[in-house]
């Protein structure tokens, strides 16, 4: 594990703040471009990981199943109308294995109704692992640990 | 805000339910009372949480926070989350294991079964301070309940005269626990949602088998639920829990039937998954449903959707919001690849289910308009009027007008016409 140049650092970090405006721009079905085919996307409680009953809320463990939530999310599914805005910051990049990168980064979701009325909707930290393919970084994994185990109500766009 | 008594029902058969249930504070308060602490009992927590000797659970009998443990004698003990000294919060934790539960503020201790067993400086120091001679730790034990357990299942009262927790249980629900809990089961973990609505309006939801297919379009249209597939709902003797099942591609349609269902905007054959793999069932009772849900008065639902198993606990947080509190599981005896498929399913229940965070969208929506309407109701016909009795269509909410009939005899409502409650009937 070594030091990791700023260029790839820059990368990394352009990929994670590109993934929220994606999300937050309503540009969902752009979102399952930020991950390689054989990926691992899990929402999990952070409390869950605590009592070493990692239950995710949840679990797609390839591509076609982001793509299955969103062509769900646009046709088959009625959740509450909302805009989302995430805040991602404290990004730490460190190399695991040869073109492999641990990226830790922190956020914030705020969801605003249609009352105009926005609010906390949740925190936690993403523990991602990013591959570098053509030149672009993507997620291999993006595991959402979820501070806010409490669900305000529903999750139904990403986090 | 009403004092919670003067309401009224003008439908004998409970086929209208005024709007106030759902957020009269006055109303609210007089339901912890004469439900959640009433001559019934309340679901607490799964025998497979706290395994061992010293372990504890923080759960809820409505709004009223309990802790439930094992003691020393592997005995299962279950009392209101409260100091007796001066009222704090006992129990900070939602789980853990203990030898006993010293409160932080004096240190007063208690064993695993409630007892008071410890006053630190009870006695004073050389000679001052210290306890009155009168007081007698004997009589400043915890607030404990009434606990039974069935299959592994754990329930309280608050009750000393509730029924046995067999005769509430009654037939269909016992038969499918029995079912449910054949074998040595695994927690997979918890979820909790905060859901914006009143906490009858979820309970309604699962005695109302009408809107299944409505507004989950996830299961209509992946095949998991739709009304024209065979399936039925089976009530205990008083109508207050509910068993509804449906069978897996059991659909007998006519090629008219299924014209209607797209007319109608419930069934879209254009949409397909690019990986299927969530949406297979594997029939591992053998009687062939991916659709099981069991509504326990007041305030439990234990679920078999497709090959995940759970249970969803209410816990009301107020007459405007309730929270659902998830415990997942799994058989101990799992393959592998059964256990994979629980894990991809997931992605349907919980919250962010493809078939559960409708009901709470529906919630808010309800809570939102209600306002302070008093002579305003619901309407409860689909399926018929009169006698509530076992459904035979899914097109169906007769059961929650079961619901509502045993709600009014806790509360003490009456609705008009209807007869009175036969004593010895509950």
């Amino acid at each position: 594990m070594g030091h990791v140049n700023s260029d790839i650092v820059d990368r990394i970090v352009d990929l994670e703040h590109d993934y929220a405006h994606c999300i937050d721009d309503d540009r969902l079905e752009g979102w399952p471009d930020f991950f390689v085919e054989d990926c691992l996307y899990q929402i999990i409680p952070r409390e869950n990981l605590i009592r070493k009953t990692p239950l995710p809320i949840i679990y797609c463990d390839n591509k076609n199943m982001l793509r299955d939530r969103v062509v769900i999310l646009r046709k088959a599914l009625i959740y509450n109308i909302h805009y989302d805005r995430h805040v991602v910051g404290n990004v730490r990049v460190r190399e695991e294995d040869a073109g492999i990168f641990e990226v830790w980064a922190s956020f914030i979701a705020l969801q605003t109704d249609t009352e105009g009325e926005t609010s906390f909707f949740a925190s936690g930290k993403y523990e991602d692992k990013v591959v570098f393919v053509d030149g672009d970084a993507k997620f291999k994994h993006k595991i959402v640990i979820l501070d806010t185990a409490a669900v305000p109500n529903m999750i139904s766009t990403p986090l | 805000m009403s004092d919670g008594t003067d309401l009224r029902w003008p439908a004998a058969d409970f086929s209208r339910v005024p709007y106030p249930v759902f957020n009269d504070p006055g109303i609210y308060a007089r339901e912890q009372e004469r439900v959640f602490q009433g001559p019934i009992w309340c679901y607490l927590a799964l025998e497979a949480e706290i395994p061992e000797i010293g372990d504890f659970k923080s759960t809820f009998i409505g709004d009223t926070p309990v802790v439930v443990n094992r003691n020393n004698d592997g005995v299962i003990h279950a009392f209101v989350n409260r100091c007796a000294h001066r009222g704090t919060m006992l129990v900070r934790e939602p789980f853990g294991t203990t030898q006993d539960h010293t409160c932080i503020y004096h240190h007063w201790c208690y064993d695993l079964a409630g007892n008071l067993i410890g006053v630190p400086f009870e006695r004073g120091i050389r000679g001052k301070g210290g306890m009155p001679e009168t007081f007698d730790k004997r009589n400043h034990g915890l607030q404990t309940l009434n606990v039974a357990t069935y299959r592994g299942v754990i329930f309280g009262s608050f009750s000393h005269e509730v029924e046995s927790l067999e005769s509430f249980l009654d037939k269909p629900n016992m038969e499918y626990l029995d079912t449910m809990f054949n074998r040595p089961i695994e927690i997979l973990g918890h979820w909790r949602q905060r859901i914006p609505g009143n906490w009858k309006f979820y309970f309604e939801n699962l005695m109302d088998s009408y809107h299944a297919g409505l507004l989950h379009q996830f299961q209509t249209t992946f095949g998991i639920m739709r009304t024209t597939q065979r399936g039925g709902s089976k009530m205990d003797r008083l109508k207050r829990h509910r068993v509804l099942f449906t069978v897996y591609d059991s659909d007998d349609l006519e090629a008219s039937d299924e014209q209607l269902l797209k007319n109608l905007g419930v069934y879209d054959d254009t949409l397909s998954l690019a990986d299927p793999s969530m949406i297979e069932f594997r029939d591992e009772v053998g009687d062939g449903c991916a659709i099981m849900m069991m509504a326990l008065f007041p305030s439990v639902i234990f679920q078999r959707l497709s090959n995940t198993l759970a249970t969803r606990q209410i816990r009301p947080r107020g007459p405007n919001e309730f929270e659902l509190n998830w415990t997942c599981f799994a058989y101990a005896d799992d393959d592998e690849a059964l256990r994979k498929l629980r894990l991809k399913q997931v992605n349907m229940i919980g919250p962010a289910g493809y078939v559960s965070i409708e009901d709470g969208e529906a919630g808010a929506l309800i809570q939102r308009v209600i306002g302070r309407e008093r002579d305003r109701y619901s309407v409860i016909e689909m399926g018929g009027l009169g006698p509530i009795e076992d459904p035979d269509s899914p097109l169906t909410e007769v059961p929650v007008r079961g619901f509502w009939r045993y709600y009014c005899h806790l509360m003490g409502y009456q609705a008009e016409g209807a007869p009175a409650w036969v004593p010895g009937e509950a």
